[in-house]
């Protein structure tokens, strides 16, 4: 019978379980759970904090998914070493757990780069975690002004999450636009437009110079000066940010010292081939910890989002057990929302741009080499997967009708035979 | 196990199967009382360009881009193959609109997604849009795995 050790119990290890269990129903599998939580649905803390789901439904796969599927889990305990010559790891709570194979998915850490009075901040959180948001949401008052450094995903989700029951959001970062990794400046300007008609304010191209408490300001009912156990946050742009309670979301680092401290191939991530394995034998890595293949720039990096933790998990689990599943179609792609605006972007932004645009909608889809290599659409995604799987299924724009397939994704796009392939067929 | 399948040389594109689904997904008695007037939410859709026209609906994917995608884990295979929603707990965050290669999901009135079920489960207890189909141009049929 073997032995699997999952590190790590997020989407990427839920992929895992499912994957081994799809393959070895016998086998013996123990996860050990940092965060003392069943597998959540992690983007969902700021919907929780929105008041759209409620922690019972944000559970991933219900009551049962551990008992179903015969797995110990080890909760509020890490993995501190893997030791590959004895193929074991080390647990923190002093056990050691023998393994034939082990999946790092542990996911990433928030990075939080060293800024002048920060220690003196009483009210400061991390937005990765569900624990982060309980803690957050027990730390807001409607009148509190909320600071946010980064207007990544994350940074921005929260502020979505919380605008309705706090003051006032302000929301700052280095970059000159929001959401800087994923948007180009004119579709960030209309995601930003949505975000300020609901309140939250922008400082962007600035960052913090220092925070200072502001002494002896008792809360006053009426207008300036009304801080209550306040900070200001001073911008090195010379502006002034006033707030009560700090969220730091400036980034995240693939949590990859498990792998690095015992030789193993890691870069940003831990470096794995299309089959999650790493460069040790037994030791596979997946989700925001790992680094596999980018089909849309043909090199391997991080692709810290949901669907891929899922894939490489479960791609993972299925050749941990012996059988064999090739993750080799891995792109960056988010469907990202704010206040009912939704903008969707997918691949890498090369090549020849064919676009299109209305007041409320901005569409471009990015053309190279007879291929599709990546899109931004705001405010018109209709079936745009369709758009997604050209970039995935790398398919020759030459043999579709790609004049039509501009004006929007359509599989009438296809010839006939590949749609009698399609809608004739068990797909 | 059995699916929709299309027979794009029959089909007229008169969206009778667009009615018949939101009809039987509406949970009422009467169709006039159900879609009168209103905009309707159906789960297949006609789609075409020029001379051809066909019906859309979910593929039931033996691998199911969407359920692996899911933020909120509300997409899944039940038992039966069938690729169902638990729609309580959709966010609406459109990633399986992202990755479904079909185009097969599209937000309900409510504002949360909603896909074809086969009508297992509701009235019709097969699907109403090739039940309703006046030129076969939707068939319920079992095609065979391919391994
Ligand atoms: C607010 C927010 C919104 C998001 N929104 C989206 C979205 O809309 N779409 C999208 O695609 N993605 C989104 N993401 C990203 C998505 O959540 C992640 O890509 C995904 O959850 C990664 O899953 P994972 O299993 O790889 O890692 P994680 O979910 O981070 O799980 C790793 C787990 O391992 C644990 N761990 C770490 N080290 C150890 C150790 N040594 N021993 C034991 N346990 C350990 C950690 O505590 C953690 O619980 C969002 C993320 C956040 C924070
Ligand atoms: S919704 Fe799309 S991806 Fe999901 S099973 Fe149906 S056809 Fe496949
Ligand atoms: S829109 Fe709903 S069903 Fe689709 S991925 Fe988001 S939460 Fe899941």
């Amino acid at each position: 019978m073997k032995r699997y050790v999952i590190i790590g119990n997020g989407v990427a290890a839920a992929g895992c379980i499912e994957g081994i269990r799809s393959t070895d129903t016998e086998g013996e599998i123990t996860v050990i759970s940092a965060e003392k939580h069943e597998v959540y649905c992690r983007p969902l803390i700021s919907y929780y904090l929105e008041g759209k789901t409620d922690l019972t439904r944000m559970n991933y796969r219900g009551e049962d998914f551990y008992t179903k599927n015969e797995v110990r889990v080890i909760y509020g305990e890490s993995a501190t070493a893997i030791n590959p010559d004895e193929h074991t790891v080390t647990v923190s709570d002093g056990s050691v757990l023998p393994y034939d194979a082990v999946c790092v998915a542990a996911g990433s850490s928030p990075f939080v780069p060293p800024m002048e009075g920060l220690d003196t901040v009483e009210k400061k959180f991390s937005f990765l975690t569900l624990d982060d948001a309980l803690a957050l949401e027990q730390a807001i008052t409607p009148e509190s002004r909320v600071l946010i450094v980064g207007a990544g995903l994350i940074g921005l989700k929260c502020a979505e999450g919380i605008q309705e029951r706090v003051a006032s959001i302000t929301v700052c970062d280095l970059a000159n636009r929001v959401l800087s990794s994923i948007l180009d400046d004119e579709c960030a300007a209309l995601m930003q437009r949505k975000l300020e008609e609901h309140g939250i304010s922008f400082l962007l191209g600035d960052s913090v110079a220092k925070f200072e408490r502001v002494a002896g300001v008792e809360s006053s009912a009426e207008g300036e000066g009304a801080f209550s156990g306040s900070y200001v946050a001073h911008m090195k742009s010379g502006a002034e940010a006033p707030f009560d309670v700090l969220v730091l979301a400036v980034g995240v680092r693939a949590n990859i010292g498990l792998v690095k401290a015992i030789g193993g191939n890691v870069n940003r991530g831990i470096v794995v081939d299309d089959r999650m394995a790493t460069s040790i034998p037994g030791i596979y890595a997946a989700g925001d910890c790992a680094e596999g293949f980018d089909v849309t720039i043909g090199a391997n990096r991080v692709l810290a989002i949901f669907p891929n933790a899922y894939m490489q998990g479960h791609a993972s689990g299925v050749n941990m057990a012996g059988g064999e599943e090739l993750f080799d179609c891995g792109m960056p792609m988010n469907s990202i929302g704010f206040f009912g605006l939704h903008a969707m972007t997918a691949g890498a932004y090369e090549g020849e741009c064919y676009e299109e645009t209305t007041p409320e909608s901005i569409k471009r889809l990015y053309v190279k080499d007879d291929l599709l290599k990546g899109f931004l659409l705001i405010g018109c995604h209709e079936r745009a997967g369709i758009y997604t799987s050209l970039i995935r299924n790398r398919t020759p724009l030459s043999e579709i009708d790609f004049e039509l397939m501009k004006q929007g994704a359509t599989t009438a796009a296809f010839s006939s035979e590949n749609r009698r392939k399609k809608f004739g067929g068990v797909v | 196990m059995k699916r929709v399948y299309v027979n794009e040389q029959w089909c007229l594109g008169c969206h009778l199967c667009e009615y018949n689904c939101a009809f039987a997904n509406s949970g009422k008695k009467y169709m006039a009382t159900a879609l009168a007037g209103k905009p309707i939410y159906p789960r297949v859709h006609v789609e075409g360009h020029d001379n051809i026209s066909y019906a859309v609906s979910c593929r039931h994917c033996k691998d199911p881009l969407c359920v692996k995608s899911c933020i909120a884990g509300a997409l899944y295979r039940g038992e039966d193959g069938v690729i169902r929603i638990h729609r309580e707990r959709c966010v609406s965050c459109y990633t399986c609109v992202l990755v479904c290669p079909y185009g097969a999901l599209l937000p309900g009135e409510d504002g949360a997604m909603q896909k074809c079920e086969l009508c297992l489960s509701n009235s019709s207890g097969e699907p109403a849009c090739v039940k309703g189909c006046p030129n076969r141009a939707i068939v319920y049929e079992e095609r065979g795995e391919r391994l």
